[in-house]
Protein backbone atom coordinates (compact mmCIF):
# COMPACT_ATOMS: atom_id res chain seq x y z
CA UNK A 1 0.00 0.00 0.00
CA UNK A 2 2.98 2.34 0.78
CA UNK A 3 4.93 1.63 -1.87
CA UNK A 4 1.61 2.44 -3.54
CA UNK A 5 1.43 5.91 -3.02
CA UNK A 6 5.74 6.70 -4.05
CA UNK A 7 4.47 6.48 -7.58
CA UNK A 8 3.94 9.71 -9.00
CA UNK A 9 0.81 9.50 -10.70
CA UNK A 10 -0.88 7.54 -7.72
CA UNK A 11 0.41 10.77 -5.67
CA UNK A 12 -1.77 13.24 -8.34
CA UNK A 13 -4.81 11.26 -8.19
CA UNK A 14 -4.90 11.08 -4.91
CA UNK A 15 -4.55 14.70 -4.64
CA UNK A 16 -6.83 15.43 -7.50
CA UNK A 17 -9.45 13.07 -5.72
CA UNK A 18 -9.27 14.54 -2.43
CA UNK A 19 -9.52 18.07 -4.37
CA UNK A 20 -12.53 16.98 -6.23
CA UNK A 21 -14.39 15.22 -3.62
CA UNK A 22 -14.55 17.62 -1.30
CA UNK A 23 -15.30 20.15 -3.56
CA UNK A 24 -18.05 18.48 -5.63
CA UNK A 25 -20.03 17.07 -2.44
CA UNK A 26 -19.73 21.09 -1.24
CA UNK A 27 -21.86 22.44 -3.63
CA UNK A 28 -23.28 18.74 -3.95
CA UNK A 29 -25.59 20.58 -1.26
CA UNK A 30 -26.85 23.37 -2.86
CA UNK A 31 -27.05 20.96 -5.60
CA UNK A 32 -29.65 18.88 -3.97
CA UNK A 33 -31.38 21.28 -1.74
CA UNK A 34 -32.36 23.78 -4.71
CA UNK A 35 -33.13 20.80 -6.92
CA UNK A 36 -30.71 21.39 -9.40
CA UNK A 37 -29.81 17.70 -9.88
CA UNK A 38 -30.38 17.94 -13.49
CA UNK A 39 -28.21 20.82 -14.02
CA UNK A 40 -25.60 18.60 -12.91
CA UNK A 41 -25.75 15.82 -15.14
CA UNK A 42 -26.57 18.82 -17.92
CA UNK A 43 -23.43 20.42 -17.82
CA UNK A 44 -21.58 17.10 -17.36
CA UNK A 45 -22.61 16.54 -20.82
CA UNK A 46 -21.65 20.24 -21.97
CA UNK A 47 -18.34 19.35 -20.58
CA UNK A 48 -18.45 16.97 -23.40
CA UNK A 49 -18.54 19.81 -25.90
CA UNK A 50 -15.66 21.17 -24.07
CA UNK A 51 -13.71 18.70 -24.08
CA UNK A 52 -13.99 17.51 -27.54
CA UNK A 53 -13.31 21.08 -28.47
CA UNK A 54 -10.00 21.39 -26.55
CA UNK A 55 -9.00 17.89 -27.67
CA UNK A 56 -9.46 19.41 -31.34
CA UNK A 57 -7.62 22.53 -30.84
CA UNK A 58 -5.05 20.71 -29.47
CA UNK A 59 -5.11 22.37 -26.52
CA UNK A 60 -5.32 21.41 -22.60
CA UNK A 61 -8.59 19.94 -22.72
CA UNK A 62 -9.47 20.76 -19.05
CA UNK A 63 -8.45 24.31 -19.62
CA UNK A 64 -10.80 25.01 -22.96
CA UNK A 65 -13.68 22.99 -20.93
CA UNK A 66 -13.56 24.91 -18.08
CA UNK A 67 -14.53 28.61 -19.63
CA UNK A 68 -16.36 26.88 -22.24
CA UNK A 69 -19.04 24.93 -19.50
CA UNK A 70 -19.03 28.18 -16.92
CA UNK A 71 -20.23 29.73 -20.37
CA UNK A 72 -23.18 26.94 -20.74
CA UNK A 73 -24.26 27.32 -17.40
CA UNK A 74 -24.75 31.04 -17.24
CA UNK A 75 -26.78 30.90 -20.61
CA UNK A 76 -28.77 28.49 -18.85
CA UNK A 77 -29.27 30.35 -16.11
CA UNK A 78 -29.93 33.40 -18.10
CA UNK A 79 -32.48 31.78 -20.47
CA UNK A 80 -33.95 30.36 -17.33
CA UNK A 81 -34.10 33.88 -15.71
CA UNK A 82 -35.38 35.28 -18.96
CA UNK A 83 -38.13 33.57 -20.07
CA UNK A 84 -40.76 31.44 -18.62
CA UNK A 85 -39.40 27.94 -19.95
CA UNK A 86 -38.24 26.13 -17.19
CA UNK A 87 -34.86 25.55 -15.78
CA UNK A 88 -35.07 21.76 -17.00
CA UNK A 89 -35.94 22.94 -20.66
CA UNK A 90 -32.83 25.06 -20.75
CA UNK A 91 -30.69 23.09 -19.64
CA UNK A 92 -31.70 19.90 -21.96
CA UNK A 93 -31.64 22.41 -25.03
CA UNK A 94 -28.10 23.19 -24.06
CA UNK A 95 -26.87 19.70 -23.09
CA UNK A 96 -28.09 18.57 -26.28
CA UNK A 97 -26.27 20.97 -28.20
CA UNK A 98 -23.00 20.49 -26.26
CA UNK A 99 -23.16 17.03 -27.41
CA UNK A 100 -24.00 17.00 -31.10
CA UNK A 101 -21.01 19.73 -31.13
CA UNK A 102 -18.67 17.56 -28.95
CA UNK A 103 -19.42 14.58 -31.33
CA UNK A 104 -18.64 16.27 -34.23
CA UNK A 105 -15.70 17.73 -33.54
CA UNK A 106 -14.94 14.60 -32.52
CA UNK A 107 -15.76 12.37 -35.51
CA UNK A 108 -13.41 15.23 -37.46
CA UNK A 109 -10.26 14.55 -35.21
CA UNK A 110 -10.82 10.83 -35.32
CA UNK A 111 -7.62 10.11 -33.69
CA UNK A 112 -9.04 11.43 -30.01
CA UNK A 113 -11.83 9.00 -30.11
CA UNK A 114 -9.69 6.94 -27.40
CA UNK A 115 -8.66 9.85 -25.62
CA UNK A 116 -11.95 10.77 -25.33
CA UNK A 117 -13.20 7.46 -23.80
CA UNK A 118 -11.02 7.93 -20.72
CA UNK A 119 -13.13 11.32 -19.78
CA UNK A 120 -16.51 9.60 -20.54
CA UNK A 121 -15.68 7.04 -17.45
CA UNK A 122 -12.76 9.21 -15.69
CA UNK A 123 -9.46 7.64 -15.78
CA UNK A 124 -7.62 8.69 -12.56
CA UNK A 125 -4.61 7.63 -13.23
CA UNK A 126 -4.06 9.63 -16.30
CA UNK A 127 -4.56 12.96 -14.24
CA UNK A 128 -1.69 15.06 -15.56
CA UNK A 129 0.34 17.82 -13.70
CA UNK A 130 -2.15 20.50 -15.89
CA UNK A 131 -5.32 18.57 -14.80
CA UNK A 132 -3.86 18.81 -11.21
CA UNK A 133 -3.26 22.27 -11.76
CA UNK A 134 -7.15 23.00 -13.16
CA UNK A 135 -8.40 20.89 -10.02
CA UNK A 136 -6.53 22.96 -7.61
CA UNK A 137 -7.67 26.31 -9.12
CA UNK A 138 -10.84 25.19 -8.61
CA UNK A 139 -10.43 23.84 -5.14
CA UNK A 140 -8.91 27.26 -4.52
CA UNK A 141 -11.60 29.45 -5.30
CA UNK A 142 -14.09 27.20 -3.89
CA UNK A 143 -12.41 28.03 -0.43
CA UNK A 144 -11.95 31.55 -1.63
CA UNK A 145 -15.55 31.70 -1.88
CA UNK A 146 -16.55 30.46 1.53
CA UNK A 147 -18.56 33.35 2.84
CA UNK A 148 -20.89 33.15 -0.41
CA UNK A 149 -21.91 29.81 1.85
CA UNK A 150 -24.29 31.87 4.40
CA UNK A 151 -25.62 33.85 1.39
CA UNK A 152 -26.05 30.90 -1.02
CA UNK A 153 -28.15 29.19 2.13
CA UNK A 154 -30.00 32.00 2.72
CA UNK A 155 -31.33 32.12 -0.82
CA UNK A 156 -32.02 28.38 -1.12
CA UNK A 157 -34.25 28.32 2.13
CA UNK A 158 -36.19 31.50 1.16
CA UNK A 159 -35.55 33.46 -1.80
CA UNK A 160 -37.79 36.78 -1.22
CA UNK A 161 -36.24 36.68 2.78
CA UNK A 162 -33.06 36.92 0.96
CA UNK A 163 -33.91 39.40 -1.28
CA UNK A 164 -35.73 41.24 1.33
CA UNK A 165 -32.47 41.57 3.21
CA UNK A 166 -30.62 43.30 0.07
CA UNK A 167 -28.48 40.02 -0.90
CA UNK A 168 -28.41 40.19 -4.70
CA UNK A 169 -29.49 37.16 -5.04
CA UNK A 170 -29.38 36.99 -9.17
CA UNK A 171 -25.60 37.59 -9.01
CA UNK A 172 -25.15 34.89 -6.50
CA UNK A 173 -27.13 32.64 -8.40
CA UNK A 174 -24.95 32.64 -11.49
CA UNK A 175 -22.14 32.66 -9.33
CA UNK A 176 -22.66 29.38 -8.04
CA UNK A 177 -24.25 27.96 -11.16
CA UNK A 178 -20.83 29.15 -12.72
CA UNK A 179 -19.07 27.18 -9.89
CA UNK A 180 -21.41 24.18 -10.18
CA UNK A 181 -19.77 24.04 -13.68
CA UNK A 182 -15.91 24.40 -12.74
CA UNK A 183 -16.49 21.68 -9.96
CA UNK A 184 -18.08 19.41 -12.88
CA UNK A 185 -15.26 20.21 -15.17
CA UNK A 186 -12.54 19.57 -12.33
CA UNK A 187 -14.63 16.18 -11.91
CA UNK A 188 -14.47 14.76 -15.04
CA UNK A 189 -11.13 13.40 -15.25
CA UNK A 190 -11.58 11.37 -12.08
CA UNK A 191 -14.90 10.47 -11.92
CA UNK A 192 -15.90 10.44 -15.92
CA UNK A 193 -18.55 12.92 -17.63
CA UNK A 194 -21.33 9.83 -17.72
CA UNK A 195 -21.12 10.08 -13.24
CA UNK A 196 -20.57 12.92 -12.45
CA UNK A 197 -23.98 14.02 -11.66
CA UNK A 198 -24.17 11.32 -9.20
CA UNK A 199 -20.62 12.18 -7.63
CA UNK A 200 -22.33 15.47 -7.47
CA UNK A 201 -25.14 14.54 -5.47
CA UNK A 202 -24.81 11.08 -3.14
CA UNK A 203 -22.80 12.89 -1.00
CA UNK A 204 -24.68 15.33 -0.33
CA UNK A 205 -28.15 13.39 -0.22
CA UNK A 206 -26.24 10.69 2.17
CA UNK A 207 -25.32 13.57 4.41
CA UNK A 208 -29.18 15.08 4.39
CA UNK A 209 -30.53 11.66 6.16
CA UNK A 210 -28.01 12.47 9.10
CA UNK A 211 -28.31 16.27 9.52
CA UNK A 212 -30.22 18.64 11.60
CA UNK A 213 -28.74 21.95 10.12
CA UNK A 214 -27.45 23.07 7.06
CA UNK A 215 -23.99 23.30 8.22
CA UNK A 216 -23.84 19.81 9.20
CA UNK A 217 -25.22 18.58 6.06
CA UNK A 218 -22.37 20.71 4.26
CA UNK A 219 -19.19 19.38 6.01
CA UNK A 220 -20.45 15.59 6.19
CA UNK A 221 -20.99 15.81 2.72
CA UNK A 222 -17.82 16.84 2.07
CA UNK A 223 -16.49 14.21 4.87
CA UNK A 224 -18.48 11.62 3.11
CA UNK A 225 -17.11 12.94 -0.41
CA UNK A 226 -13.77 12.47 0.39
CA UNK A 227 -13.87 9.50 2.22
CA UNK A 228 -15.31 8.05 -1.02
CA UNK A 229 -12.85 9.07 -3.29
CA UNK A 230 -9.91 7.23 -1.30
CA UNK A 231 -11.94 4.00 -0.67
CA UNK A 232 -13.09 3.90 -4.40
CA UNK A 233 -9.42 4.72 -5.78
CA UNK A 234 -7.79 2.24 -3.69
CA UNK A 235 -10.95 -0.77 -5.00
CA UNK A 236 -10.01 1.02 -8.21
CA UNK A 237 -6.21 0.16 -7.73
CA UNK A 238 -6.79 -2.83 -6.51
CA UNK A 239 -9.49 -4.78 -8.92
CA UNK A 240 -7.94 -2.78 -11.53
CA UNK A 241 -11.87 -1.14 -12.81
CA UNK A 242 -12.53 2.25 -13.76
CA UNK A 243 -11.87 4.89 -10.85
CA UNK A 244 -15.11 6.96 -11.26
CA UNK A 245 -17.30 3.38 -11.42
CA UNK A 246 -15.73 2.70 -7.87
CA UNK A 247 -15.99 5.64 -6.43
CA UNK A 248 -19.80 5.84 -7.40
CA UNK A 249 -20.38 2.51 -6.20
CA UNK A 250 -18.85 3.36 -2.59
CA UNK A 251 -20.92 6.78 -2.16
CA UNK A 252 -24.10 4.74 -3.67
CA UNK A 253 -22.88 1.85 -0.50
CA UNK A 254 -22.84 4.74 2.12
CA UNK A 255 -26.20 6.00 0.80
CA UNK A 256 -28.24 2.45 0.93
CA UNK A 257 -26.47 1.92 4.80
CA UNK A 258 -27.20 5.57 5.52
CA UNK A 259 -31.57 5.10 4.49
CA UNK A 260 -30.83 1.54 6.31
CA UNK A 261 -29.96 3.35 9.66
CA UNK A 262 -31.97 6.25 9.41
CA UNK A 263 -35.04 3.79 8.85
CA UNK A 264 -34.37 1.96 12.22
CA UNK A 265 -34.41 5.43 14.15
CA UNK B 1 -45.14 65.18 11.00
CA UNK B 2 -42.94 61.83 9.90
CA UNK B 3 -44.49 59.63 7.66
CA UNK B 4 -43.16 55.96 7.70
CA UNK B 5 -44.23 54.79 4.62
CA UNK B 6 -45.45 56.91 1.85
CA UNK B 7 -46.97 55.82 -1.56
CA UNK B 8 -47.26 58.47 -4.39
CA UNK B 9 -49.45 57.49 -7.37
CA UNK B 10 -48.23 54.05 -7.50
CA UNK B 11 -49.38 51.10 -9.84
CA UNK B 12 -48.65 47.71 -10.58
CA UNK B 13 -48.91 45.95 -13.41
CA UNK B 14 -48.21 41.90 -13.96
CA UNK B 15 -48.18 42.11 -17.62
CA UNK B 16 -51.71 43.29 -18.70
CA UNK B 17 -53.19 42.79 -15.28
CA UNK B 18 -53.27 46.01 -12.89
CA UNK B 19 -53.26 44.73 -9.39
CA UNK B 20 -52.63 47.90 -8.15
CA UNK B 21 -53.80 51.29 -9.03
CA UNK B 22 -53.33 55.41 -8.47
CA UNK B 23 -52.15 54.54 -4.95
CA UNK B 24 -51.79 57.58 -2.59
CA UNK B 25 -50.86 57.07 1.08
CA UNK B 26 -49.48 58.47 4.19
CA UNK B 27 -48.65 56.28 7.46
CA UNK B 28 -47.89 58.21 10.02
CA UNK B 29 -45.34 56.62 11.84
CA UNK B 30 -46.33 54.87 15.16
CA UNK B 31 -49.47 54.00 13.30
CA UNK B 32 -50.72 50.32 13.98
CA UNK B 33 -52.46 49.92 10.62
CA UNK B 34 -55.07 46.62 9.41
CA UNK B 35 -54.98 46.17 5.76
CA UNK B 36 -58.04 44.51 4.80
CA UNK B 37 -59.61 43.48 1.41
CA UNK B 38 -60.84 40.67 -0.72
CA UNK B 39 -58.15 37.89 -2.37
CA UNK B 40 -56.17 39.18 -5.08
CA UNK B 41 -56.64 42.60 -3.79
CA UNK B 42 -53.09 43.06 -4.04
CA UNK B 43 -52.36 43.79 -0.25
CA UNK B 44 -49.65 41.15 -0.26
CA UNK B 45 -48.35 43.04 -3.46
CA UNK B 46 -48.46 46.01 -1.01
CA UNK B 47 -46.09 44.60 0.97
CA UNK B 48 -43.68 43.79 -0.89
CA UNK B 49 -43.34 47.41 -2.61
CA UNK B 50 -42.52 48.74 0.98
CA UNK B 51 -40.43 45.66 1.26
CA UNK B 52 -38.24 46.66 -2.15
CA UNK B 53 -38.89 43.18 -3.55
CA UNK B 54 -41.02 44.56 -6.03
CA UNK B 55 -40.65 47.70 -8.25
CA UNK B 56 -44.15 50.00 -8.96
CA UNK B 57 -44.68 50.42 -12.83
CA UNK B 58 -45.09 54.11 -12.07
CA UNK B 59 -44.75 56.26 -9.06
CA UNK B 60 -42.90 55.51 -6.10
CA UNK B 61 -43.01 54.55 -2.50
CA UNK B 62 -40.91 55.77 0.12
CA UNK B 63 -40.15 54.50 4.02
CA UNK B 64 -39.01 56.71 6.35
CA UNK B 65 -38.14 59.07 3.57
CA UNK B 66 -36.27 56.99 1.43
CA UNK B 67 -36.91 55.03 -1.47
CA UNK B 68 -38.29 51.58 -0.47
CA UNK B 69 -35.35 49.78 -2.22
CA UNK B 70 -32.75 51.56 -0.50
CA UNK B 71 -33.93 51.38 2.74
CA UNK B 72 -31.89 49.64 5.61
CA UNK B 73 -32.75 46.42 5.96
CA UNK B 74 -32.60 46.62 9.50
CA UNK B 75 -35.51 48.90 9.26
CA UNK B 76 -37.89 46.07 8.41
CA UNK B 77 -39.50 43.07 10.29
CA UNK B 78 -41.02 41.42 7.76
CA UNK B 79 -43.57 37.85 8.25
CA UNK B 80 -44.28 36.45 4.99
CA UNK B 81 -47.96 35.41 3.95
CA UNK B 82 -47.61 31.63 2.81
CA UNK B 83 -44.93 29.66 4.85
CA UNK B 84 -43.16 28.88 1.89
CA UNK B 85 -41.18 27.18 3.68
CA UNK B 86 -38.94 24.34 1.97
CA UNK B 87 -39.82 21.22 4.62
CA UNK B 88 -36.52 19.82 2.86
CA UNK B 89 -34.08 22.03 4.53
CA UNK B 90 -32.74 21.21 7.34
CA UNK B 91 -32.64 23.90 9.85
CA UNK B 92 -33.39 24.77 13.34
CA UNK B 93 -36.05 27.42 14.43
CA UNK B 94 -33.00 29.26 16.24
CA UNK B 95 -31.28 29.39 12.96
CA UNK B 96 -34.25 31.07 11.38
CA UNK B 97 -34.64 33.64 14.31
CA UNK B 98 -30.63 34.11 13.68
CA UNK B 99 -31.19 35.61 10.28
CA UNK B 100 -33.15 38.21 11.40
CA UNK B 101 -30.17 40.24 12.96
CA UNK B 102 -27.07 38.54 10.72
CA UNK B 103 -29.13 38.77 7.18
CA UNK B 104 -27.08 35.49 6.16
CA UNK B 105 -27.59 32.30 6.86
CA UNK B 106 -25.65 31.60 9.80
CA UNK B 107 -22.89 28.81 9.42
CA UNK B 108 -22.26 29.11 13.39
CA UNK B 109 -24.40 31.31 15.85
CA UNK B 110 -22.43 33.40 17.82
CA UNK B 111 -22.73 33.71 21.50
CA UNK B 112 -24.77 37.15 20.81
CA UNK B 113 -26.34 36.04 18.92
CA UNK B 114 -27.70 32.92 20.14
CA UNK B 115 -28.85 34.87 23.04
CA UNK B 116 -30.64 37.25 21.13
CA UNK B 117 -32.65 35.06 19.53
CA UNK B 118 -33.45 33.11 22.38
CA UNK B 119 -34.55 36.60 23.83
CA UNK B 120 -36.77 37.45 20.93
CA UNK B 121 -38.15 33.75 20.88
CA UNK B 122 -39.10 34.15 24.85
CA UNK B 123 -40.61 37.14 23.67
CA UNK B 124 -43.34 35.20 21.68
CA UNK B 125 -43.12 32.68 24.12
CA UNK B 126 -41.44 30.40 22.16
CA UNK B 127 -38.29 29.52 24.07
CA UNK B 128 -38.62 26.14 23.87
CA UNK B 129 -39.30 25.87 19.83
CA UNK B 130 -35.25 27.05 19.63
CA UNK B 131 -33.17 24.08 18.87
CA UNK B 132 -36.68 22.06 17.35
CA UNK B 133 -36.62 21.32 13.96
CA UNK B 134 -38.60 23.79 11.85
CA UNK B 135 -39.97 20.84 9.33
CA UNK B 136 -41.66 19.62 12.45
CA UNK B 137 -43.28 22.91 13.89
CA UNK B 138 -46.92 23.58 13.60
CA UNK B 139 -48.42 26.12 11.74
CA UNK B 140 -48.40 28.33 14.94
CA UNK B 141 -45.61 27.47 16.30
CA UNK B 142 -43.93 28.66 12.88
CA UNK B 143 -45.69 31.72 13.07
CA UNK B 144 -44.22 32.72 16.65
CA UNK B 145 -40.80 31.81 15.18
CA UNK B 146 -41.21 33.91 12.18
CA UNK B 147 -42.84 36.47 14.61
CA UNK B 148 -39.48 36.21 16.59
CA UNK B 149 -37.32 36.46 13.48
CA UNK B 150 -38.99 40.08 12.92
CA UNK B 151 -38.73 41.07 16.33
CA UNK B 152 -34.78 40.42 16.73
CA UNK B 153 -33.50 42.93 14.45
CA UNK B 154 -35.64 45.34 16.51
CA UNK B 155 -36.98 47.28 13.40
CA UNK B 156 -38.84 50.81 12.82
CA UNK B 157 -41.30 49.34 10.81
CA UNK B 158 -43.41 45.60 10.81
CA UNK B 159 -44.68 44.12 7.78
CA UNK B 160 -47.27 41.05 8.73
CA UNK B 161 -48.55 39.40 6.05
CA UNK B 162 -51.72 37.77 7.82
CA UNK B 163 -49.53 36.60 11.00
CA UNK B 164 -52.50 35.18 12.87
CA UNK B 165 -53.11 32.51 10.08
CA UNK B 166 -52.69 29.07 12.39
CA UNK B 167 -53.01 30.60 15.48
CA UNK B 168 -55.20 29.40 18.04
CA UNK B 169 -57.57 31.89 19.76
CA UNK B 170 -55.24 32.31 22.32
CA UNK B 171 -51.85 32.35 20.59
CA UNK B 172 -53.76 34.78 18.41
CA UNK B 173 -54.62 36.93 21.84
CA UNK B 174 -50.87 36.90 22.93
CA UNK B 175 -49.54 37.93 19.26
CA UNK B 176 -51.92 40.70 19.56
CA UNK B 177 -50.23 41.84 22.78
CA UNK B 178 -46.96 40.86 21.93
CA UNK B 179 -47.03 43.67 18.90
CA UNK B 180 -48.38 45.92 21.38
CA UNK B 181 -45.84 45.46 23.61
CA UNK B 182 -43.18 45.84 21.25
CA UNK B 183 -44.43 48.65 19.69
CA UNK B 184 -44.85 50.83 23.10
CA UNK B 185 -40.91 50.00 23.73
CA UNK B 186 -39.47 50.77 20.48
CA UNK B 187 -41.76 53.41 18.97
CA UNK B 188 -42.32 51.50 15.73
CA UNK B 189 -44.94 51.55 13.02
CA UNK B 190 -46.74 48.10 12.06
CA UNK B 191 -48.65 47.18 8.93
CA UNK B 192 -50.29 44.22 9.27
CA UNK B 193 -53.00 42.45 6.92
CA UNK B 194 -55.83 40.55 7.91
CA UNK B 195 -58.82 39.21 7.06
CA UNK B 196 -60.32 39.40 10.55
CA UNK B 197 -61.90 42.58 10.95
CA UNK B 198 -62.78 42.68 14.60
CA UNK B 199 -58.94 42.29 15.35
CA UNK B 200 -58.76 45.32 12.77
CA UNK B 201 -61.25 47.38 15.00
CA UNK B 202 -59.53 46.31 18.20
CA UNK B 203 -55.78 46.48 18.05
CA UNK B 204 -55.37 49.07 15.13
CA UNK B 205 -54.97 52.48 14.79
CA UNK B 206 -55.60 53.08 10.92
CA UNK B 207 -57.50 50.47 9.00
CA UNK B 208 -56.44 50.90 4.95
CA UNK B 209 -59.47 48.92 3.14
CA UNK B 210 -58.10 47.99 -0.06
CA UNK B 211 -59.13 46.48 -3.50
CA UNK B 212 -56.84 47.22 -5.96
CA UNK B 213 -57.14 51.25 -5.37
CA UNK B 214 -57.57 52.57 -1.88
CA UNK B 215 -61.44 52.60 -0.63
CA UNK B 216 -60.42 54.23 2.59
CA UNK B 217 -57.91 54.69 4.90
CA UNK B 218 -58.16 56.34 8.30
CA UNK B 219 -59.12 55.35 12.00
CA UNK B 220 -61.21 52.16 12.29
CA UNK B 221 -64.79 53.33 13.01
CA UNK B 222 -64.80 55.12 9.65
CA UNK B 223 -62.56 53.21 7.60
CA UNK B 224 -65.28 50.19 8.44
CA UNK B 225 -67.86 51.91 7.78
CA UNK B 226 -70.68 49.87 5.64
CA UNK B 227 -69.89 52.04 2.48
CA UNK B 228 -66.21 51.64 2.70
CA UNK B 229 -67.40 47.66 2.94
CA UNK B 230 -69.94 47.76 0.11
CA UNK B 231 -67.15 48.82 -2.13
CA UNK B 232 -64.41 46.75 -1.50
CA UNK B 233 -66.44 43.52 -0.78
CA UNK B 234 -69.54 43.99 -2.55
CA UNK B 235 -71.55 43.04 0.54
CA UNK B 236 -71.92 44.33 4.37
CA UNK B 237 -71.26 42.92 7.19
CA UNK B 238 -68.92 39.82 8.60
CA UNK B 239 -68.53 36.59 6.78
CA UNK B 240 -70.01 35.03 9.11
CA UNK B 241 -72.91 36.49 9.15
CA UNK B 242 -73.03 36.04 5.60
CA UNK B 243 -72.83 32.16 5.72
CA UNK B 244 -75.43 32.06 8.18
CA UNK B 245 -77.96 33.91 5.83
CA UNK B 246 -77.14 31.47 3.03
CA UNK B 247 -77.82 29.21 5.31
CA UNK B 248 -80.94 29.96 6.93
CA UNK B 249 -82.43 30.90 3.58
CA UNK B 250 -82.07 27.10 2.84
CA UNK B 251 -84.20 26.31 5.52
N1 LIG C 1 -45.69 37.94 -9.66
C1 LIG C 1 -46.95 38.05 -10.10
N2 LIG C 1 -47.23 37.88 -11.41
C2 LIG C 1 -48.49 38.01 -11.86
N3 LIG C 1 -49.55 38.29 -11.10
C3 LIG C 1 -49.34 38.48 -9.80
C4 LIG C 1 -48.04 38.36 -9.22
N4 LIG C 1 -48.14 38.60 -7.89
C5 LIG C 1 -49.44 38.83 -7.66
N5 LIG C 1 -50.17 38.77 -8.80
C6 LIG C 1 -51.61 39.02 -8.92
O1 LIG C 1 -51.91 40.26 -8.32
C7 LIG C 1 -53.12 40.19 -7.62
C8 LIG C 1 -52.89 40.63 -6.18
O2 LIG C 1 -52.12 39.66 -5.51
P1 LIG C 1 -51.81 39.74 -3.96
O3 LIG C 1 -51.01 38.54 -3.61
O4 LIG C 1 -51.27 41.05 -3.66
O5 LIG C 1 -53.28 39.60 -3.34
P2 LIG C 1 -53.71 39.63 -1.83
O6 LIG C 1 -54.56 40.81 -1.64
O7 LIG C 1 -52.54 39.48 -0.95
O8 LIG C 1 -54.64 38.33 -1.76
P3 LIG C 1 -54.79 37.21 -0.59
O9 LIG C 1 -55.82 37.72 0.35
O10 LIG C 1 -55.32 36.03 -1.35
O11 LIG C 1 -53.47 36.98 0.00
C9 LIG C 1 -53.61 38.76 -7.73
O12 LIG C 1 -54.62 38.71 -8.73
C10 LIG C 1 -52.41 37.99 -8.16
O13 LIG C 1 -52.78 36.92 -8.99
MG1 LIG D 1 -51.78 38.04 0.25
Amino acid sequence: MLDLLSLPFMQRALLAGLLVGATASYFGVFVVQRRMSFLGSGLAHAALGGVALGLFLDAEPLYVALPFTVLIALLIAWVRERTELGGDTAVGVFFSLSVAFGVVLLALKSEYTADAMAYLFGSILAVTPADLGAVALVAAVTLLLFPFWERWAYATFDRDLARADRLPVLFDDYLLTAMVAAVVVSAVKVVGILLVAAFLVIPAATARLFSRTFAQMTLLAVVLGVAGVIAGLIASYLYDVPSGATIILVESAFFLLGLLAVRKI
Amino acid sequence: MEFAVEFEDVSVRFGTYTALEGINLKVPAGAFVAIIGPNGAGKSTLLKLVLGLLRPSSGRVLVFGVPAPRAPAEWLGYVPQFKTLDRSFPALAIELVATGIRRRWPFRLSPVEREASLEALRRVRGEELAYRRLARLSGGELQRVYLARAFVRRPRLLLLDEPATGMDVLGEADMYRMLERYQREHDATVLMITHDWEAARHHATHVLVLNRRVIGFGPPERALSDECLRRAFGHVGHPHELSFSVGSRDA
